[in-house]
């Protein structure tokens, strides 16, 4: 990867993350029937740390999902490589709840919509709500976020890299020039 | 990326151990879609899976039809009976006019071994081995792996036996080259006529009393005995192979408690296995059938990657 222009450090991350809980909260008025689901593999500790931040400042524990998209991807006969699937852990009912995905990067949107397609098969929530670390833009479908770390924009080419403390021993997002993983 | 690369699954003989885990990790991702309410994911949608079963079986052909169904292929079923094989059609005939119909994955099964990788060099589709003769019955084998290794955690280390009709038994064969694969110690027994010369060569140490075996073990396989496999009977009598062979609660005893005891099924009551064994607290017969659905669902994703991989890649060829 070239030279990385930095867009958040690890200040940068707790504050999004914090902001976007106190969102949560504001928009659902409360917790009542919230749940997170974050999905993998970097959106299953963004949803936990939301979570921690949500009983910080509320004192109710919202129950966390990890959820995995391949088997729902569009886009598995154009893919180079054939993804390792990885476990979908929702051990609680989505059935009237008020779903929070959680994602790092919101790029095409394609995730987002194997993920909806996916929630759906768990059965129907009230409402889903989608929070992201970052929006780079480039939308392919018609899909927004509600609560949004930091809008960074981007070229198609470019990559933007998210480290997290659980998965790379840092929190850390950085925007490259490269070839688009996404 | 996955560590499979195979365009189809003939047999556990000529798998490397990554491979092998591969498919075990991800029948265990597999394994909770079927706890579901809506038990079924769409990854291979616009597939189809033809079951090509020359041999009667119940278990492993809904096993498969369950798992395509659940990963949102369609599959057709042909049994020899009520197909043109039984007006005198050859395999490959009955295979080419399959394959002209555009299937992505054949499973089949077949009395004579070799059957699947026959049809495995000839056509352009996946081929999966559901058991060919005597040779191998991989499927059975992953299945049989991932439920130990559910339970214990590990299948390193662990000593397996595997006793009864070893000869008549392609389930015997894929058990010991999956456990030896993975690092346990196998050791195989029955009656004396049903141990082929030479299992020895494939890592199998042959104890021919189960009395003998049992105190060794952490788990017991025990084999059917396929009567209707049998030329001549290889032994006496039912009441003397239940006496003198078979797993009953006295013989247990001289088992560790935590023996694990499983069978691959169907079961003959009260004659390889009685039936407060089969179904008492050591046993994982039942685990068994449930992990076959999520060993079978990993397969066909694997496969359906890999051929999709190849076609991929001979396009790529036929471009540049």
């Amino acid at each position: 990867m070239n030279a990385k222009a930095e867009i958040l450090d690890e200040t940068g991350v707790r504050r999004a993350l914090v902001r976007i809980a106190h969102e949560i909260l504001e928009k659902n008025q409360g917790l009542a029937d919230v749940v997170l689901v974050g999905l993998r593999s970097r959106g299953d500790h963004l949803a936990r740390r939301l979570a921690a931040f949500l009983f910080e400042i509320e004192g109710t524990a919202v129950p966390v999902g990890v959820m995995d998209v391949t088997l729902y991807r569009d886009d598995l006969a154009h893919a180079s490589l054939w993804p390792r699937v990885q476990r979908t852990e929702i051990p609680f009912s989505v059935e009237g709840r008020t779903v929070v995905l959680v994602d790092d990067v919101l790029f095409t949107g394609r995730s987002v919509r194997a993920a909806l397609d996916s929630l759906m098969d768990f059965g129907r929530p009230r409402s889903i709500q989608l929070a992201v670390l970052i929006d780079r833009g480039h939308r392919e479908l018609p899909i927004r976020a509600d609560f949004v770390g930091k809008n960074v924009p981007t070229a198609r080419r470019e990559l933007v890299q998210v480290l997290l403390l659980e998965t790379d021993g840092v929190d850390r997002v950085a925007i490259a020039a490269g070839e688009a993983e996404r | 990326m996955t560590a499979w690369a195979r365009k189809d699954l003939l047999g556990i003989e000529e798998l490397e151990p990554g491979e092998i885990l591969e498919i075990l990790d991800t029948a265990r991702t597999m394994k909770e879609i079927s706890t579901r309410e809506i038990k079924k994911v769409p990854v291979l949608r616009g597939k189809t899976v033809v079951n090509l079963f020359f041999e009667a079986s119940t278990r492993t052909r809904v096993s498969f039809e369950i798992a395509e169904k659940r990963l949102s292929a369609d599959s057709v079923n042909v049994s020899t009976s009520g197909s043109s094989v039984s007006k005198g059609e050859t395999l490959l005939d009955t295979a080419r006019n399959l394959e002209a119909m555009r299937p992505d994955i054949i499973v089949v099964r077949h009395g004579s071994p070799g059957t699947p990788h026959l049809l495995a060099r000839r056509l352009a589709c996946s081929v999966i081995n559901a058991g060919d003769g005597a040779h191998e019955h991989p499927t059975q084998a992953l299945l049989d792996a991932f439920t130990i290794r559910e339970r214990l955690g590990r299948i390193d280390g662990l000593t397996v036996g595997i006793f009864g009709d070893i000869a008549h038994s392609r389930v015997a064969r894929s058990n010991i080259h999956a456990l030896r694969k993975l690092g346990a110690r196998v050791l195989v027994g029955g009656p004396p006529t049903m141990i082929p010369p030479g299992i020895e060569t494939l890592g199998a140490e042959v104890v021919t009393r189960l009395d003998e075996m049992l105190p060794a073990l952490d788990v017991l396989i025990v084999l059917r005995i396929q009567i209707e496999r049998q030329g001549g009977l290889l032994f006496p009598s039912a009441r003397e192979y239940a006496a003198l062979f078979g797993l009953g609660r006295e013989r247990l005893l001289l088992a560790r408690p935590e023996l694990l005891v499983m069978h691959p099924g169907p079961i003959n009551r009260g004659l390889e296995i009685a039936p407060e064994v089969a179904d008492g607290s050591s046993s994982l017969i039942i685990d068994q059938v449930t992990n076959g659905v999520a060993v079978r669902m990993a397969v066909l994703y694997l496969i359906s990657g890999a051929h999709r991989g190849a076609a991929a890649a001979d396009a790529v060829r036929g471009a540049a």
